[in-house]
């Protein structure tokens, strides 16, 4: 039972049936890192799945945006507690990156220029639930925002949509990335609100 | 195991005004385990119809057994749902939900010697507070500086406090930045902070201290792009973001 904060009304702005639990409506893009924002050349950049077998997969950014891009618009969620509800994006689905890769792991950790790393199950990032973005808004995605490009899983809290992402690395077992190793959730799964080890 | 962070009730027990905008609650907190120094807590509201709003705010004590206590300091935004609730609303002997203590990265830990950078903006002097009084706790020979930028004189939270801290120990450094508005025998007049701030009251990249940075989201941009230009190594960079613009 949760106790009543006397003299407290609230605001809620927006009721929305479109926010998960404990979320507000954002009406900035807000940002979540742990440290500065790394810069990425694009002549530098580049982006690959390597299986649990050692198979590589690599793209640079040419290979990479000749690939066929989606537009799509999705909610956001970020385990911070803000929302953003419409956003559109342009990226490359990972249905189109995984088209000729054989691997029978389970999960994926996706690593990021700068060293971050997050988890994620294969299964949520295959049959049009994520992309590698590299467009906001109409615009190249700035790099507070994790440009040149950043995963993708609206499903999941935002935490998961690694920014500044240079790969996917396959695994038989989950194991905790850098969010999930400070005390975040292994899944993150805003509508069961599961933003801290052990939601 | 994997114990689930719990929301508690938590009373409060003092309430201490720090400037004309921001207060500190100090909170007992059932069954508070202790917390690391840039650790938050997630606080939860909850209006008489049911309808809910949470915020995270970060810790400002450091831990001690004795006392127990959690103390957090909350800065009042004009139009926000939460702040002013708690800047202005609750009184003492009110209870509020809290869970926490949340974080494993803004943290830093006695046991690390490494020479400090602290760098706030505004309201995020506090989790560099809790660090600040820890080590002062712990006696810790840590050498730290804090570089604090502030709108004006009168928007510095814990002003005295860390006036008294730095006269007190050799190993503390404060140097506060005024943005609009410069006490009157201030020897500058009023400047964002820049590169020449943070060149001239950080530590020397050579050195190799951890930095700490927290504040609005551009605050924390700017100086952790100033900080890697002078050769820090991001990876001795850690943020705390707290919002806004
Ligand atoms: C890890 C963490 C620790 C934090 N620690 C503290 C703390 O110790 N003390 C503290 O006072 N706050 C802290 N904050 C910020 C706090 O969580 C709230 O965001 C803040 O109190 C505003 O909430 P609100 O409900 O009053 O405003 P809202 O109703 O959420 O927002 C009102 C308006 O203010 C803008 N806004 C939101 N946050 C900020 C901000 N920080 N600065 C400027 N504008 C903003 C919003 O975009 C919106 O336009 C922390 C945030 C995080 C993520």
């Amino acid at each position: 039972m949760s106790i009543i904060s006397r003299g407290f009304g609230g605001r809620r702005r927006e009721p929305s049936p479109d926010l998960p639990p404990g979320q507000y409506l954002a009406h900035d893009f807000p940002v979540l890192s742990a440290g500065p924002t790394p810069r990425i050349p694009l002549d530098r950049w580049h982006f690959s799945i390597v299986t649990e077998t050692g198979e590589k997969h690599t793209w640079n950014w040419a290979e990479f945006t000749a690939l066929p891009a989606e537009e799509f618009t999705v909610d956001i969620h970020c385990v911070t507690k803000w929302s953003k509800l419409g956003t559109s994006w342009k990226g490359v689905s990972l249905d189109t990156l995984f088209e000729d890769v054989e691997t029978a792991g389970d999960y994926a950790m996706a690593h990021s220029y700068g060293g971050y790393t997050t988890n994620v199950p294969l299964e949520d990032l295959l049959d049009g639930k994520a992309w590698i973005a590299y467009e906001y808004d109409g615009e190249p995605l700035h790099p507070e925002h994790g440009g040149p490009a950043r995963l993708l899983i609206p499903h999941l809290y935002f935490w998961k949509s690694a920014k500044w992402v240079d790969g996917l690395r396959m695994m038989h077992e989950d194991e905790p990335g850098f969010w999930e190793d400070a005390g975040y959730h292994m899944y993150g799964d805003p509508w069961r609100e599961q933003r801290y080890h052990g939601d | 195991m994997v114990k689930r962070i719990a929301w508690r009730a938590a009373t409060v027990v003092e309430v201490r005004a720090e400037t004309p905008s921001a207060r500190t609650l100090v909170l007992d907190v059932p069954e508070w385990g202790g917390h690391l120094p840039g650790q938050h807590v997630d606080i939860r509201l909850t209006a008489e119809d049911g309808y809910q709003a949470q915020r995270s705010y970060s810790i400002a004590s450091a831990w001690s057994a004795e006392s127990g206590r959690v103390e957090v300091s909350v800065q009042r935004l004009a139009d926000g749902e939460v702040s002013p609730y708690l800047t202005d609303v609750v009184e003492t002997g009110d209870q509020i939900e809290v869970r926490g203590p949340i974080g494993g990265w803004f943290v830093w830990r006695q046991t690390s010697t490494a020479p400090v950078v602290l760098v706030a903006g505004g309201s995020g002097v506090v989790p560099l507070m809790a660090m600040i009084r820890a080590r002062g706790l712990a006696g810790g020979r840590q050498p730290f500086r804090l570089i604090y930028s502030v709108r004006t004189p009168e928007d510095a939270l814990y002003a005295d406090e860390l006036r008294r801290r730095a006269r007190e120990d050799a190993g503390l450094d404060v140097h506060f930045v005024y943005t609009r508005k410069a006490p009157d025998d201030w020897p500058v007049p009023p400047r964002r902070l820049d590169v020449a701030v943070i060149n001239s009251h950080g530590w020397p990249a050579d050195f190799e201290p951890d930095c700490y940075v927290c504040g609005p989201n551009t605050f924390v941009e700017t100086v952790a792009d100033i900080l890697v230009a002078l050769g820090h190594d991001p990876k001795r960079i850690r943020t705390e973001r707290f919002g806004g613009a």
